[in-house]
């Protein structure tokens, strides 16, 4: 059977077919990641003030990425204006280095940022207990300032059976530099480059801790929403990979042979959705990464 | 595998046009070939302001709300410029824009749900 309208446009929309299918689905992906969006504006309004962490990412990885990720927006529609062009060889190169730079910035999310994630530790003080721990918190320098109070002390935990060991009454953590030295006033609003704990370890009593957690989703709404959205933002993006995959094996070499104009127009709506990826990493970047 | 594809990058294919229309073709490539100094354009316009972003979050506009609507004007800019010419939508068939103005009034209804979250009509 042939499908119709795959080069030619239907008269009645006016669109070859893939065309509206792929807005629909383009559409139905807005509210997909709307709801998600409009959560984590709907978390953060209504988190307590300090609470919503900060600079907690890396800031320079997450600038590379959002590099790479619109350089490939920009060699996708380089390969689709080539295939129209006929310009079998160029469109073969554009393909390829959007293929590259897709798995670049997979790569740099799972091998990367997210395990980083995975090694930190932080542990919430109770509120009655904040005083114990002045020294790591710096509450009274912040309460100066007009800031809100900080309840977390985190870092690496350098005795991880702490975690499952009933038996060990508390945490040892190697610090983050904001806990190692919460009075200067650079920390007032924490680094943004990602700067390694420090040597100095903090010990806390599992009692004095109010709840206890790697920097997983569990650990904060902040990380809660960040794997969630960037974890479907990333399966997005493989999604996208693995189309482009196919379209630059010789199936789509076939497929220009046969009818150039219907391989050129499925690499348009793979850019479509691909420029649409781009377009949702281009909100959260700066909502994660900077503010 | 790999020798086939070896062979078709080393020359360029001569494809059968889709339409049976050289001309045409012609006149399409035309076309598209006057847009490629825009997409580039655009590419280093939405780069610098990835940088220009980084570097607004760095200052301190007042209050943490002005950071964000000042990091998402340009977001939304930078998204209008990838919607509008790398996804076409300057100049796009009225059935596109049919579907987009649904989404857009459905996805507006979703970011006033939080408003409505907030909105207390007792204490209020």
């Amino acid at each position: 059977m042939e499908i119709p309208y795959t080069v030619t446009a239907r008269p009645d929309t006016g669109l070859w077919n893939a065309k509206v299918g792929i807005w629909l689905f383009l559409a139905s992906e807005v509210m997909l990641f709307g709801g998600l969006f409009s959560a984590y504006v709907f978390l953060r309004l209504d988190a307590d003030p300090g609470a919503w962490p900060h600079g907690l990412l890396n800031v320079p990885v997450g600038t590379m990425n959002t590099a790479i990720l619109i350089a490939s927006s920009v060699t996708v529609v380089m390969a689709w204006a080539s295939l129209k062009m006929r310009k079998f060889r160029a469109y073969w190169w554009y393909m390829l280095v959007t293929i590259l730079c897709g798995v670049i910035f997979l790569a740099v999310k799972l091998v990367y940022e997210w395990p980083q994630k995975f090694d930190h530790f932080g542990a919430f003080i109770k509120k009655d207990k904040l005083e114990k721990y002045e020294k790591y918190l710096g509450n009274h320098h912040l309460a100066e300032k007009g800031l809100a109070p900080r309840t977390e002390v985190s870092g690496h935990l350098h005795n991880k059976e702490a975690l499952h060991d009933e038996s060990v009454k508390e945490y040892e953590i190697a610090m983050d530099p904001v806990n190692a030295d919460p009075t200067n006033p650079a920390m007032d609003r924490p680094h943004f480059l990602y700067v390694p704990p420090t040597d100095k370890i903090a010990t806390i009593e599992k009692e004095d801790v109010e709840y206890a957690n790697m920097f997983l989703p569990k650990h904060s709404a902040y990380f809660a929403s960040y794997f969630t959205i960037t974890g479907l933002h990333g399966a997005h993006v493989l999604g996208g990979v693995i189309v482009f995959t196919y379209l630059w094996l010789p199936v789509g070499t076939k497929l220009y042979k046969r009818n150039p104009e219907h391989l050129a127009n499925r690499v348009e709506v793979a850019g479509l959705f691909w420029h649409f990826v781009d377009l949702v990493w281009i909100f959260v970047f700066p909502l994660f990464y900077l503010l | 595998m790999m020798n086939e594809t070896d062979e078709t990058i080393t020359g360029e294919i001569a494809p059968v046009p889709a339409n049976g229309h050289a001309e045409h073709d012609e006149h399409v490539a035309h076309n598209v070939a006057k847009h490629i100094r825009g997409y580039l354009l655009v590419g280093l316009t939405l780069l610098t302001f990835t940088g220009i972003t980084v570097g607004l979050s760095y200052i301190n506009f007042g209050t943490q709300k002005a950071n964000v609507a000042i990091a998402m004007l340009v977001a939304t800019f930078k998204a209008g410029l990838v919607a509008a010419i790398f996804m076409h939508l300057w100049s796009e068939k009225r059935m596109i824009y049919r579907i987009l103005m649904f989404t857009a009034f459905f996805v507006l209804g979703l970011f006033f749900l939080i408003y409505l979250a907030w909105y207390d009509p007792i204490t209020r």
